[in-house]
């Protein structure tokens, strides 16, 4: 077998030395073409139920070729009241296109559904929580980074220790806190949590973005009459844009995610859909093709961010250890 | 990056306050379950926002979660619900946990008579606490009880009828006693009709919640199993382990080997209703709620019939389900929630009640001529009112209920233990619950 | 001395109105680097002492107390360690610890397996590298509650698509994942094999890659087999990456609360109540308080424990 020298890597990779001959080449593909199919296809599964009909959701063999409907995502967004065949057809024509989708269900739509209230809950909760937790991040992983701390590794390990309680065993304390204080189902308490175990996140992973960035810039700077804040907000943040880039893509993905705690402590107010989603009911048992569709959109902003911002993916999942 | 900052901050700011102007309206949130009755009172509530301009929004939460969503509200002092139509089974936790608020006085004010108006075993099991006296905390709202449906259309099939007869000595034809239910079963379990394969019932087995104890009970009510002393409701011993409970749990797990589909271990009220609705069982044990939904299905609606749980040895009893609707003592809209339960009490609103698909409970609806005739399920769940039982209501009542889950679960799907060690594990965890909480200090 | 200063801040891609005016203004309203740091890192302190410090202090004192949240008015009687001893001498902290080992064991191990295979088919220069991978990650970055769901939906035996594909493969006869209690913990499993895979593929790759090619040249020249390449050179660069994954996913499994809340709810016959999942119902099911805290303090002394093997270690390693 000869040598192969090693190639000019693509995108600065570089790839194994062991070259091996074409055959096991593709082979090796295949299988990996196979694992990805497996992977991607119970998200495609999900995608195509919702926009099937109720019946067809539940259909029995399951149903790969069928006839789109857009009913999963009319019965995700109101709140429909069912009635007799009889009762249907003495109703005025339907004016708009998602009441005819309703009505050949034999439902009116007597309401709007509280998902996009729940939806934008989740926004709200996840943005606010997301832009607080890094901007905390940012300082603290600098601090800890250039700063004299008083027992730094103390400080640290504190901060990466609440990371790994336990969110239900977390939610428990908290749920009798925000009882007595009166912050139970409100945004200002879900923000709050959120950003408290975002935190700890942010500060591990910016620490490796800021370790990155050479000390000499600020010195030089500080040399030429910057205080250590100038230093830090014209010089050193710029240079780590890609890490709080990586850093705030996480954070928001952790949020967004999150289920315990807006669970347990949440409800009509602060009730983010990730709670929501899997209690929409149908005509006995969950509406499938409506938790298809909320499952589908809630997916959307995921989907943006990964593909907006895959050059970070690897640095943040692997928490700044890899150089992605 | 300032520009993106700022621009999303001011969405945010306006989102929130458009979140917290809604909640400046005149309306009132009223929770239950997320079925179908609750659709049906949305519909019926339209009349009440006609005659009081006040707003009705719905907070339905699934069965599933029902029970610990709610408590998870109340118990942290949540206004999510102004009126709440919670569980017979809450009414105990409501009144001396101080989250529903005594509406027996608002009652005698406003000409509202439970006693006289609606029927006794609701009043008694829906807004009465403690037990037996003249505090009210809740209106009763949607009577319900564990019934049975069966296919008709199988029933009447000729061959069938013939071979039944010949198999079994009788007719074919609803059972009247738990032994004809089992024969039934056994009869069409395994059978092909039409081409299909179906099998003999549907019954409740779900261990999380309280599904497989409703079934387990409507069949001890019929062995004439009490839970305690007639005179003493914290004398457990030998009564919820006597050896007609025994019986009854074992006949119950006998069913459940012989006569259900495969995978039938974890049914509750959508498994029941999905199994019967397409078509796989011949007999479905469900709550009275489902049935008017039942008589509308494109499916089955036309060819089923309904029976009252069949009774034993001269006993007759069911299981209740059903909810009474309850002020909440941490709404801000305690005023508006004391209209809306006033204005579901009235006969012509309990009238339409019924005809949009709820179970009213007032007497002037059920004695009416017309109501044996005005659906199919009418007369079964009249009689089945008569005989209805329910288990603990006592504020401890979710930790007598998850034991009993537990341990019948484990019983009768689960194959572990006997009857009677099943039933002494749940006397033994029920007398130290009420031990705690300092029901045996003299 | 401008002459410094202006080639300086040009080095920086300073623009010259950047430059400071201060700087004749020397450091009269600048905050020390101490106070700084007190300013920097005060705020993550104080906010995280507020939320996880004081209710993990507060859980700790109501572990040892008869405490139920939904009875706020009995008078909270301390009783010292008997939530403790009972949870220790009851079966079902054990059988909560078993469920929880098995699927952290099995899940980690499958995760690992899966993973680093993968890795090294992957760990080749093709087109599209960038985008399968970005593919390959998805998984992990939805909600596991959702996760959970959707995954039931395939698992059920009525209308899901497994149960189809099964049959249509194996002819299995009617079977359910999720109602029989032998199959449950599998099921859960699968489905956290099936999110995380992709995480120790990524670190795993990420080691691969790092592997200096003179190794392999020397190797080449001691002219080593490949079995022999992978153990000497590949395997020792991958290992402390590894390691990390396969702690961290160690410590989240520990911890699963959606996904399983969602597939199975505890499963048939607490077959798959995971500690997680007991904690909650004993916290918010059953309301004791006193109980599910005590319940939550086990289970928190096993992470954290855990945990800060972790941190060391990945500090050692980020340090390389």
């Amino acid at each position: 077998m000869t040598e192969r020298k090693l190639k000019v890597p693509l995108s600065g990779r570089r790839w194994s030395a062991i070259e091996s001959p074409v055959g096991v080449r593709r082979a090796a593909m295949a299988v990996v073409l196979v694992y990805l199919v497996l992977t991607l296809a119970p998200i495609g599964w999900i995608v195509l139920t919702s926009f099937k009909s109720e019946s067809d959701a539940i259909a029995y063999p399951p149903k790969t070729l069928f006839e789109p409907s857009l009913v999963g995502y009319v019965n995700l967004f109101t709140s429909r009241t069912r009635l007799t065949n009889k009762q249907v057809k003495e109703l005025p024509p339907p004016d708009t296109w998602y009441e005819k989708v309703v009505r050949e269900e034999n439902m009116v739509i007597s309401g709007e559904s509280p998902f996009l209230g729940r939806f934008v809950n989740s926004l709200i909760i996840a943005i606010v929580s997301t832009i607080v937790s890094v901007s905390l991040g940012v300082v603290a992983a600098y601090a800890f980074v250039r700063l004299p701390v008083v027992g730094k590794d103390d400080q640290l390990f504190f901060i990466l220790s609440t990371r790994f309680m336990p969110p239900v065993a977390v939610a428990l304390p908290i749920f009798l806190m925000y009882r007595q204080v009166g912050l139970s189902d409100s945004y200002l308490g879900m923000i709050l949590l959120y950003t408290a175990f975002n935190v700890s996140f942010a500060v591990w992973l910016l620490k490796g973005f800021f370790a990155d960035i050479p000390k000499e810039y600020e010195e030089a700077a500080m040399v030429d009459g910057y205080t250590r804040l100038q230093a830090f907000f014209r010089l050193v943040l710029p240079n780590a844009k890609a890490g709080i880039a990586a850093t705030t893509v996480f954070c928001l993905i952790f949020a967004w995610n999150e289920y315990t705690y807006s669970l347990l402590l949440t409800s009509r107010h602060a009730q983010t859909a990730t709670p929501y989603i899997p209690n929409i009911v149908g005509y006995g048992g969950l509406d499938w093709s409506a938790v298809a569709a909320g499952t589908t959109i809630f997916l959307i902003p995921v989907m943006v961010f990964t593909i907006l911002l895959r050059k970070y993916l690897v640095r943040g999942v692997t928490f700044g250890a890899v150089r992605g | 990056m300032r520009r993106i900052i700022t621009g999303t901050t001011c969405l945010l700011l306006t989102l929130m306050c458009l979140g917290s102007a809604s909640a400046q309206e005149k309306s009132i949130t009223v929770g239950w379950a997320a079925w179908d009755p609750a659709n049906a009172l949305m519909e019926l509530s339209k009349d009440f926002t006609k005659k009081t301009g006040i707003q009705v929004h719905g907070e339905f939460i699934p069965w599933p979660q029902f029970q610990q969503k709610v408590f998870t509200v109340l118990n942290s002092h949540g206004d999510t619900f102004d009126v709440l139509i919670g569980d017979s089974q809450w009414i105990g936790s409501g009144a001396e946990y101080g989250h529903y608020v005594e509406l027996s006085q608002f009652f005698k004010n406003n000409g509202i008579d439970l006693k006289k108006d609606f029927a006794a075993g609701p009043v008694h099991y829906y807004a009465q606490w403690p037990k037996g006296s003249d505090h009210y905390w809740g209106l009763p709202t949607e009577g319900d009880a564990v019934g049975w449906t069966y296919r008709k259309d199988w029933f009447a099939k000729p061959e069938l009828k013939k071979a039944f007869k010949q198999k079994y000595g009788y007719e074919l034809a609803p059972p009247k006693t738990w032994k004809q239910l089992k024969d039934i079963g056994e009869f069409f379990q395994g059978r092909t009709i039409d081409g299909k394969k179906v099998y003999g019932m549907a019954i409740y087995t779900k261990r999380p919640g309280d599904g497989i104890s409703q079934g387990v009970l409507s069949a001890m009510w019929s062995w004439g199993v009490s839970m305690h002393a007639p005179d003493d409701p914290y004398d457990l011993q030998g009564y919820f382990n006597s050896d007609e409970a025994v019986d009854a749990l074992k006949f119950y797990k006998s069913l459940y080997d012989c006569c259900v589909p495969p995978g039938s271990g974890d049914n509750y009220m959508e498994a029941d209703l999905d199994a019967y609705t397409s078509g796989q069982v011949a007999m479905a044990m469900n709550f009275f709620a489902f049935f008017p939904g039942i008589s509308r299905n494109p499916n089955v609606g036309d060819v089923t019939g309904y029976f009252v749980t069949p009774g034993h040895d001269g006993h007759h009893g069911t299981q209740l389900g059903g909810q009474g609707m309850s002020v909440v003592s941490y709404s801000n809209k305690k005023k508006w929630a004391k209209e809306y339960v006033k204005w579901f009490s009235q006969p012509e609103v309990q009238k339409k009640w019924w005809e949009l698909g709820g179970y009213s409970t007032r007497k002037s609806v059920l004695n009416d001529p017309g109501f044996d005739d005005s659906e199919p399920y009418a007369k079964a769940f009249k009689e089945s009112m008569k005989i209805v039982k329910d288990f603990w209501e006592t504020p401890n009542y979710g930790e007598l209920l998850d034991t009993a889950q537990r341990h019948f679960n484990q019983y009768i799907v689960g194959g572990q233990g006997t009857a009677k060690e099943a039933l002494d594990a749940i006397v033994r965890d029920w007398h130290d619950s009420f031990e705690a909480l300092g029901k045996y200090d003299n | 001395m401008s002459n410094a200063t202006e080639s300086s801040a040009a080095r920086q891609g300073l623009r010259h109105e950047e430059r400071p005016a201060t700087a004749r203004r020397r450091h009269r309203w600048a905050l020390s680097d101490r106070a700084l740091s007190w300013l920097f890192i005060g705020p993550t302190i104080s906010l995280l002492l507020l939320i996880n410090i004081f209710p993990l202090f507060w859980t700790i004192y109501l572990s040892f107390t008869n405490y139920r949240a939904n009875i706020p008015i009995r008078p909270i009687r301390w009783v010292g360690l008997r939530n403790y001893t009972r949870i220790f001498e009851s079966n079902e902290i054990w059988h909560y610890l078993q469920i929880t080992a098995h699927f952290v064991v099995w899940s980690v191990l499958l995760e690992t397996i899966l993973g680093f295979a993968l890795a090294l088919l992957l760990n080749r220069k093709f087109r599209g590298h960038g985008l399968l991978s970005t593919l390959l990650v998805l998984p992990m970055l939805l909600s596991p509650a959702l996760v959970g769901l959707f995954w039931k939906y395939i698992f059920d035996p009525q209308v899901g698509v497994f149960n189809y594909i099964v049959n249509y493969l194996l002819n299995a006869g009617s079977f359910s994942m999720l109602s029989n209690p032998h199959l449950a913990p599998w099921a859960v499993v699968a489905v956290d094999v099936w999110m995380w895979t992709p995480f120790i593929m990524l670190l795993c790759l990420a080691g691969l890659q790092s592997v200096p090619d003179a190794l392999y040249e020397a190797a080449e020249i001691d002219r080593a087999s490949r079995w022999q390449k992978f153990w000497a050179v590949t395997f020792p660069h991958v290992l402390p990456l590894l390691s990390i994954a396969v702690l961290f996913r160690a410590m989240e499994s520990f911890k699963v609360f959606g996904l399983v809340m969602q597939l199975t709810g505890g499963g048939p016959g607490g077959a798959t109540e995971l500690m997680s999942v007991a904690v909650k119902r004993a916290a918010f099911v059953t309301w004791k308080t006193g109980w599910g805290a005590a319940l939550a303090i086990v289970m928190f002394v096993i992470v954290f424990g855990a945990s800060a093997v972790f941190v060391r270690y990945l500090n050692r390693v980020s340090q390389r």
